[in-house]
């Protein structure tokens, strides 16, 4: 499996994860340039966190219209693997690939801190290696992580299995308190239909080390890695 | 004519003038007037500080930079080097909170990455007046947003920090921030301008009207009209600074250029010539060839604008254009605007016309430095005087008041706010003693604390120097490093008051000697003076960064007790020292009394001693004993457990029961181990000379300690954590 890490100018994610895919998990990963039109021969295109192009204007929508990103979107229409982490979640969003949008978080605040999550779909490509309903403590960090949908599509989403992440309690309930940004139905990661693209708050490559507090993040990252 | 209203207003007194007369020959234009009195303001040129400075210890065999350039730098082995500097930025965050404190974080960084190093962590210390009143919540919620919005966004975790609150910050908060980062020892770019003939760049942003006079502003007391100064704090865009930063690291990484300064403080008239200076040559510049954001600038405000995210570069003729390249990559302009020139003068031209034509000398190096009169404060003696009030009788009440003052309180509503984990090295989240970060594919680890009370500067400031430095250095030997390097921002009131300098001089001396014994150099740091509001100064508030080292980051020990039946060691011994004190603060709002002695020797030895044990693998938590005493530090200890496991303590002692539980003796730490290892521990306490005594064991889910016998203290511990815990957000909760 080749992975590459796209960079656009205020990534601030990406060296972690090309560390933790290059250095942890010995994979043949690198980074993809926002200017250019050209995916290689990659088979997986992870969107890291940060704040692309400043992210002055809403998350992820300036990205949208920068050159790499038509690449991406032909790339998981033909079915490649697209994982989005934070601002690549967001920048799913804007783009389409996946439905919704994201709001500011409830408290109005940036939030970073270590938070559970429940595998609600362990047959994904992103999640295959976890037990259903398997507990994940891993970090998020966003001032726009409060995701919201119309009733309908959320019970689209849901009756298609396509809620793959939900913010829960350490017991596991998926509890208001537990919430912490104020995401409809708890919602902290989705996948589109088809199952190829995936797009996550949480930041797995954060919790992927034991010297990082939790190694959680890894089954996101092996689950990937060990896909067909 | 230049009239004594036009010095006035540019705060520079006749015999200064008279001095720069005498220095360039004649007299100089309004422009030339302009960057003497950015560059000779104490913000600049730390002319009223730099007789005390000169006092603190630099030398030692690990500094590859101490001060004089934008930071210092400490050699960590392993071929590498830690870059690291704190600075202030007090004024324009009270005049506009959020662009004030993100700027400022804006301006440290640029001071690491400048000098080839990639940032890997900011920490900041924050003094504001107290919560319950709305205005004072609005300046530390803007405040903290500000750090946040921009440190989050250039991607540099902010680790750790202190916060603390009194009415004396209120109208002059205080913030200042250290940024810390990593490069090759043998790959440190210096402020240079060398090679008559290399081309002059200016990179990054345009250059606007904004934040001009900002030095001017910081070198005066706050008046009425202050608040009129808004537009004087300048804008931060930390989007351009991230790609400044990659930019700048990009052409270093390639060796592409010779020197580079950030322009900050004074911007352009600061970086050319201090460029300069520091090299013997001069520097001449074209500013029509400057990228302007507005039009119609004058060339003084083009050179005295202090527009964010902007830096000059001085390269070789035949790499300029691969620097221009690099820098179009990121969407950055790396505009040639001027060359290194013999002589050592700062030339500057406009519409073909010389606007500025000064021995850079004049400018950087000639300030008058001034023995400014210092004298001892009438009212101390009064105010060291202190009559204890009679021990309360519920010591519960007591304590859970002390638990939920904000000074001990939980400061996640502050630290959540900020990114703490991006660039995946923190080893140990905020609220420890210390925050620590790996060094990828490393075995060693660094350490890095701020630290200060400014209660004890206020009451004895010699003994709180030297406390400032001791307790930052206690904080490194709980999480297991040894200290390699200082840093310090002396925050203070108006020097021209006898006072104010009386504690400038003697919070440096008693530094400095707390310096020396720990053979630590102080490698750079930053004066804050003029720290004043309507004629009442700031607390003198030194806050200590202090950098260090964890050998073997495995063997890292964090203060949350680890598990029940393990034995509770206290190190270091309690004496009725209640001056100074969080329990006499919060509980009976008394600041009076002598904060606690302290013998420097002894600090030392319980650091060799804690750190000896923790590389024997001897304990399983470590945590100093601060503000709120023995017992707020072991409640801490039971909170940051990863079960919140409670603690039976048994105390005998001939004191008084509150200063035994709230005293703030230093030289002390609470470590737990298992009880099979008890005996060696003591027995490597004794060689040491260190005190040191079980006082009891972890488990159960309640806080209790025993006196003489008795129950003086006992709670859930439940409780505790909920009065700790929700103290901070309950304030912000207030309409």
């Amino acid at each position: 499996m080749k992975f590459g890490v796209v960079v656009f100018p205020g990534s601030n994610c990406d060296r972690d994860t090309l560390f933790i895919l290059q250095n942890v998990l010995r994979q043949e990963a690198t980074f993809l340039w926002h200017k250019d039109h050209d995916l290689g021969r990659v088979d997986c295109v992870i969107l890291p966190g940060g704040f692309s192009y400043g992210d002055y204007l809403r998350s992820g929508a300036i990205a949208k219209f920068s050159p790499l990103i038509e690449e991406v979107r032909e790339f998981a229409e033909r079915g490649g693997l697209v994982l989005g982490i934070c601002n690549g979640f967001q920048i799913l969003l804007e783009i389409g690939l996946l439905p919704g949008a994201m709001l500011r978080n409830k408290n109005l605040k940036f939030l970073c801190q270590h938070v559970h999550v429940r595998v609600e779909n362990a047959r994904t490509a992103f999640t295959h290696r976890a037990r259903p309903g398997q507990l994940l403590r891993i970090p998020i960090a966003h001032f726009d992580g409060n995701y919201y949908a119309p009733a309908e599509a959320l019970s689209k989403l849901e009756a298609s299995n396509q809620v793959v992440l939900r913010y829960v309690d350490e017991n596991g309930e998926a509890t208001e308190p537990a919430n912490v940004n104020g995401s409809a139905a708890n919602i902290a990661g989705l996948i589109n239909p088809e199952g190829n693209v995936l797009g996550m708050m949480p930041h797995p490559e954060r919790a992927s080390e034991a010297i990082l507090g939790s190694q959680d993040g890894r089954l996101i990252f092996e689950s990937t890695i060990l896909w067909r | 004519m230049i009239d004594p209203k036009i010095l006035a207003d540019h705060n520079i007194t006749v015999k200064e003038y008279e001095r720069i007369i005498r220095l360039i020959g004649r007299e100089p234009n309004l422009t030339e007037l302009g960057i003497f009195s950015l560059m000779w303001s104490e913000h600049c040129s730390y002319k009223s500080s730099k007789v005390h400075l000169r006092k603190l210890p630099t030398k030692a065999e690990n500094v590859i930079q101490g001060p004089g350039e934008n930071a210092g730098v400490i050699d960590i082995g392993d071929g590498l080097a830690v870059v690291f500097k704190i600075e202030s930025h007090n004024h324009p965050s009270f005049i506009e909170p959020f662009q004030g404190a993100a700027t400022g974080v804006g301006g440290i960084l640029r001071d690491i990455f400048t000098m080839g190093a990639r940032p890997i962590a900011i920490l900041d210390s924050l003094r504001f007046g107290p919560l319950d009143k709305s205005t004072n919540r609005a300046i530390t919620e803007g405040v903290v947003a500000g750090i946040a919005s921009y440190g989050n966004s250039v991607g540099v975790p902010t680790v750790g920090g202190e916060v603390h609150f009194q009415e004396r910050y209120s109208k002059n908060p205080l913030v200042n921030v250290l940024c810390l980062g990593v490069a090759h020892k043998n790959k440190i770019f210096l402020a240079k301008a060398e090679g008559a003939g290399n081309p002059v760049l200016y990179v990054g942003s345009k250059t606007g009207r904004d934040g001009i006079h900002g030095a001017t502003m910081a070198s005066a007391e706050f008046g009425e009209e202050t608040e009129q100064k808004r537009p004087n704090v300048q804008v931060g865009d930390p989007f351009k600074e991230k790609l400044l930063l990659e930019a700048c690291l990009e052409v270093m990484d390639k060796n592409l250029i010779t020197g580079i300064q950030d322009m900050g403080a004074a911007g352009l008239t600061c970086s050319t010539s201090e460029m300069a200076a520091r090299s013997g040559t001069g520097i001449a510049i074209d500013l029509d060839l400057v990228p302007q954001r507005e039009e119609g600038m004058t060339p003084c405000e083009i050179m005295l604008s202090e527009s964010q995210e902007r830096m000059l570069i001085v390269a070789e003729k035949e790499n300029v254009a691969e620097v221009q390249r690099i820098f179009a990559k990121w969407d950055l302009d790396a505009v040639k605007i001027g060359e290194v020139t013999k002589g050592g003068k700062l030339q500057v031209t406009s519409r073909g016309d010389v606007v500025v034509d000064l021995p850079v000398e004049a400018i950087v190096n000639l300030c008058p430095s001034y023995r400014r009169p210092a004298r001892k404060p009438a009212t101390l003696k009064s105010l060291q005087a202190l009559k204890l009030p009679p021990l309360p009788l519920d010591l519960d009440k007591v304590f859970l008041q002390i638990l939920s003052s904000p000074a001990v309180a939980d400061k996640e509503w502050v630290y959540r706010q900020y990114d703490h984990m991006v660039q995946i090295n923190t080893a140990l989240l905020p609220g420890a003693d210390a925050a620590v970060l790996r060094i990828k594919g490393k075995k060693k680890g660094l350490a890095v604390v701020v630290d200060g009370n400014s209660l004890y500067t206020y009451l004895d400031p010699r003994t709180g120097g030297k406390i400032a430095v001791a307790e930052a250095c206690r904080n490194l030997a709980c999480v297991g490093a040894r200290p390699v390097g200082v840093t310090n921002c002396l925050n203070f009131g108006n020097p021209e008051k006898a006072d104010v300098m009386w504690q400038f001089k003697e919070v440096i001396e008693g530094m400095a000697e707390a310096c020396r014994v720990f053979s630590i150099p102080v490698t750079g740091g930053n004066v804050s003076f003029y720290n004043d509001t309507k004629g009442v100064s700031v607390y003198p508030t030194p806050v200590l960064g202090v950098i260090g080292l964890v050998e073997d980051i495995s063997q890292m020990v964090s203060p949350g007790f680890k598990s029940e039946g393990d034995i509770v060691v206290l190190i270091g011994e309690t004496k009725e020292e209640l001056g100074g004190s969080e329990y006499l603060r919060s509980v009976f709002n008394l600041e009076r009394g002598k904060p606690p002695a302290i013998d420097l020797e002894k600090e030392k030895r319980v650091h060799e001693m804690c750190l000896e044990a923790i590389s024997r693998g001897l304990i399983r938590s470590a945590h100093d004993i601060s503000e709120g005493g023995l017992a707020v530090c072991a409640a801490e200890s039971c909170f940051l457990s990863p079960a919140k496991i409670g603690c039976i303590l048994d105390l005998e002692s001939s004191l008084r029961a509150d200063a035994l539980l709230f005293g703030e003796t230093q030289s002390r730490i609470i470590v737990s181990l298992p009880s099979s290892i008890l005996a060696s521990f003591l027995a490597l306490a004794k060689e040491n000379g260190v005190e040191a005594a079980p006082i009891g064991t972890c488990g159960g889910r309640r806080f209790i300690i025993r006196y003489a016998g008795r129950k003086v203290i006992n709670l859930p511990v439940e409780a505790c954590w909920r009065m700790w815990k929700e103290a901070i957000p309950r304030l912000f909760s207030l309409p």
